[in-house]
């Protein structure tokens, strides 16, 4: 039987120490049962390890920052539309979302499919939207305040015990242990990151993983539970382990559920000491482990680039448990023309 | 002041410096002007290569070869003729 | 003769690993030569540079698109045009012809708009500076006063019993919306009760009208669902009066500040991506009015009272570069003859900036300074520009708001505007300042006047 052949596009590719997902997304793909690709990189910096791998990424393209405007990345995408034909875009960036979900209708008329949440799931699944997700949606989630001045703090200390975890809008954290320390950790990443910092309890536990995907109707169609085995300092997992967990499913089950969420994702989840769960936070796309998923049964990138087409994808229905990953750094020689084509022409 | 002789220009404008492991990009009139000076060519004999190509005055290539010239000392591109 | 080719500065840029390179790439900018019709080339050698350029017809289509967001979803829209953010009488006439009222800040705008020639009772006068004498004039020309602190009732208690006239009033209240920062020093606050009090001193005076509500919950707003908020909080507070009183609001006035296409100074994303669309905000304001519990036997009239989303990109500065320069740092830097004297938004959005001559793709990164000998005269930190040579010349984009009001006279004079009508023929709308116009406002005492070097 003929298999039909996808041109992807893949952003994502920095396999650096705190890695982009792009690379682990390729693979799935590459190994997918049901369709053959080529692989188009879209990348943001000449370094990004993934335009030199050439045994999975056909070409790559050099695409605008997402603070350069949508104008810019929409003008970008249609020459490389038209020099590769896309069947679909993955977009693994955070930082990039936002517009290719604005322009994903656009995108759909040129006949570039994607599969991602909407607006309003994007927005409101937010950090600073946390306490308001997990009361619509009956999700335990830690107790937390956006609060725009230190004096703020004062006020909460009755109703919070120490320490607190204190948060930047998109990125950074801190543990505080008394209020001097809360006020220099809102000081240090307010000037990184600005207004609100995030004030929020601190749950002592276990930290579990689930990435999965759902089919914007509610549905589960994959969902595979992780626990990190080896961090990195930088706080990314360099090992892990599929676990068995009733109540994890249950919870991405009732996630997807009650939100009808879109695409891929991957839910931060802290177990305290009385085995409760509670969600820390929902990235609205694939993690970077996810070739673990794949390795244990359920194509997630596979799966996912099926759904983005309008056709039928089954629900994967188990996976195997006790499988691990382990991360590993690799040294690739690189001639410097590559790198002399990439930086001058946008392209390699 | 000269290019250091070991820089290695590409005709798509890719200047790499092998002493240091750093690479730079030019743009058209940047490399002609790079050649022209690792030929050692004057800086009146390359003011005036380049108005008669360009449409362009004398006095604005001198200002802008200086600054070019400086940017690329800045960048450690450049060596005492001495070296 | 054999055609020369162009030039272009030679540039020389050292790629970083932890940077995009934007070489090879294509241009993430296309020259704006043109702005309907006149080029920008001609329009600077006739009227001179720096030089602000209108629009009317994108005024006009503002103004009708923003009209029509309110008007289909809500039976009875009133605008009225915000003076503060740009008072040329032409500009304010044209927004006056297509329907709105005015929104004075000052004695100064109420008597501008009276000039225009605005009926007094379609002035909404706003602001915590307003004088006796003000107050006088606009409860004798029955406008619509919107009361921002106790002393103003007071006030206006004293004029309406000592003249025997009946001030048209409303509150203007300040709310918790959910959005920082909260703008509490204007008007009453809702949480605390001192709104619903100073209701209640109205209705009980028995001397003034009380025939609306007023909230500006903010200035550049990219939360549409605060002003649901501050909608529904207003509607309450209109039936609290009900209720009690049996006296129906007629309007609620949600003020302005809704964001534009610009870019905050900070924000990740450019603002032609973020900033709400008006149907947004119009959505959110619309449903929380209806869906509130206020059930009065006619709804009350919406005002709205925009400004800077209706004309911020309905403007253009155009400039001239000065000179070029290296930093000490080797960055490059670019002596504009726009300055934050006359682009006083420099100092919270990164301005789009184009040339307005072709280019090719190289691009530098390029400290745009004005012409003042100042510090603080940036108007962009950092961006990526061009290869830009003496004479080039720039449009700094989405400059209708608040720059034709906040513009300083500080070292040098201010520049001409113009105004390009629906034809795309070219009106002065004000004319260039001379030594003249400031100096005859000086006086030099006798004994100032000789000297000797």
């Amino acid at each position: 039987m003929n298999k039909p052949l996808l041109t992807i596009g893949v952003t994502g590719l920095n396999a650096i120490d705190s890695p982009g997902p792009g690379v682990a997304v390729i693979r799935g793909l590459r190994e997918a049962t049901s369709f053959d690709c080529r692989i188009i990189g879209l990348s943001y910096e000449s370094l990004e390890p993934g335009i030199y791998m050439h045994d999975i990424v056909e070409k790559t393209y050099q695409i605008p920052y997402p603070s350069a405007g949508m104008e810019v990345l929409m003008s970008r995408l249609k020459y490389i539309h038209e020099q590769e034909h896309l069947d679909v875009i993955i977009p693994n960036f955070d930082a990039e979302l936002y517009s290719f979900i604005k322009l994903s209708d656009v995108l759909k008329n040129m006949g570039i499919h994607t599969f991602l949440p909407t607006m309003e799931q994007f927005e409101e699944r937010h950090k600073v939207n946390l306490n308001a997700f997990g009361k619509k949606y009956n999700i335990h989630v830690p107790r937390s305040k956006s609060v725009y001045s230190v004096n703020e703090v004062q006020q909460l200390e009755k109703d919070y015990d120490w320490p607190l975890v204190v948060k930047g809008k998109y990125y950074d954290a801190m543990l505080a242990y008394n209020f001097d320390q809360v006020k220099s950790a809102f000081n240090k990443i307010s000037a990184k990151w600005g207004l609100p910092i995030i004030i929020q309890e601190f749950i002592h536990g276990t930290e579990y993983n689930v990435t999965g995907l759902g089919d914007g109707s509610g549905n589960t169609i994959a969902a595979v539970p992780m626990r990190k085995q080896y961090i990195t300092d930088k706080g990314k997992a360099w090992g892990g382990i599929s676990i068995a967990d009733k109540e994890i499913l249950a919870l991405t089950d009732h996630f997807l559920h009650s939100t009808k969420w879109y695409g891929g994702f991957e839910l931060e989840l802290m177990k305290d000491k009385n085995g409760r769960y509670y969600l820390l936070e929902i990235n609205p796309r694939m993690p970077a482990w996810i070739y673990l998923a794949v390795g244990v049964g359920q194509n997630i990138p596979e799966a996912l680039t099926r759904l983005a087409m309008g056709w039928s994808t089954d629900a994967f229905t188990s996976y195997e448990v006790g499988k691990m990953f382990i991360r590993y750094a690799w040294d690739m020689i690189v001639d410097l023309k590559e790198f002399e084509q990439i930086s001058t022409h946008g392209e390699l | 002041m000269k290019i250091k002789n070991n820089i290695a220009v590409s005709d798509n404008g890719f200047v790499f410096n092998p002493g240091s492991g750093e690479s730079f990009t030019v743009n058209p009139v940047g490399l002609v002007m790079l050649n022209m000076l690792r030929k050692g060519l004057s800086q009146s004999k390359i003011v005036a290569t380049i108005i008669e190509e360009y449409n362009i005055d004398a006095s604005s290539v001198e200002r802008d070869l200086n600054d070019f010239k400086e940017m690329m000392r800045q960048y450690r591109l450049m060596q005492h003729d001495d070296e | 003769m054999t055609v020369k080719r162009t030039y272009e500065r030679p540039v020389i840029k050292k790629l970083e690993s932890n940077m995009p390179n934007k070489f090879g790439m294509r241009t993430i900018y296309e020259p704006v030569t043109h702005l309907e019709e006149n080029a920008v080339k001609d329009l600077i050698s006739e009227y001179g540079s720096p030089l602000f350029v209108i629009s009317e017809t994108k005024i006009r289509k503002n103004y009708s698109a923003s009209r029509q967001a309110f008007e289909t979803r809500y039976p009875r829209v009133q605008f009225a045009w915000s003076y503060k953010t740009n008072y040329l009488d032409a500009i304010c006439n044209i927004y006056h012809q297509e329907g709105s009222w005015a929104e004075v800040v000052s004695g100064f705008e109420y008597d501008k708009a009276i000039r225009n020639g605005v009926n007094g009772s379609k002035i909404i006068f706003n602001g915590p500076d307003k004088s006796e004498e003000d107050l006088r004039k606009a409860v004798t020309n029955n406008s619509l006063i919107h009361i921002d602190h106790l002393d103003e009732l007071y006030l206006l208690q004293d004029i309406a019993r000592a003249t025997k006239q009946r001030p048209k009033v409303a509150i203007r209240v300040n709310m918790d919306t959910g959005v920082f920062p909260m703008w509490d020093r204007f008007g009453f606050n809702y949480e605390n009760g001192q709104a619903w009090d100073a209701l209640n001193k109205i209705m009980f005076s028995g001397q003034m009208d009380l025939v609306g509500l007023h909230t500006h919950i903010g200035t550049f707003m990219l939360a549409p669902s605060a002003y649901a908020v501050a909608a529904s909080k207003l509607a309450h507070l209109a039936q609290s009066v009900l209720t009690k009183y049996n006296h129906e609001i007629k309007y609620i006035d949600m003020g302005g500040g809704f964001a534009s296409k610009n870019t905050l100074k900070g924000s990740y994303l450019p603002g032609s991506d973020i900033s709400p669309s008006i149907d947004d905000f119009a959505e959110a304001i619309t449903s929380a009015l209806m869906n509130s519990d206020y059930r009065p036997k006619t709804p009350p009239l919406l005002i709205i009272e925009s400004g800077r989303v209706l004309i911020d990109d309905a403007a253009w500065l155009l400039g001239t570069v000065l000179a070029n320069k290296r930093l000490s740092d080797g960055r490059r830097s670019v002596i504009l003859d726009v300055g934050v004297n006359i682009l006083f938004t420099a100092f919270w959005y990164d301005h789009k900036i184009t040339p307005a001559q072709a280019f090719t793709s190289y691009t530098e990164d390029t400290a745009l300074y004005g012409p003042l000998c100042m510090n603080i005269d940036v108007v962009r930190e950092n961006i990526n520009m061009p290869m830009l040579n003496k004479g080039d010349q720039l449009v700094v984009h989405h400059v209708g708001a608040y720059n034709m009001t906040q513009w300083m006279q500080f070292i040098t004079l201010r520049p001409k505007v113009v105004l390009i009508d629906e034809k795309f023929k070219v009106h002065v709308i004000r004319n260039n300042e001379t030594l003249s116009i400031l100096t005859d406002l000086e006086a030099v005492p006798s004994h100032l006047v000789d000297f000797e070097l």
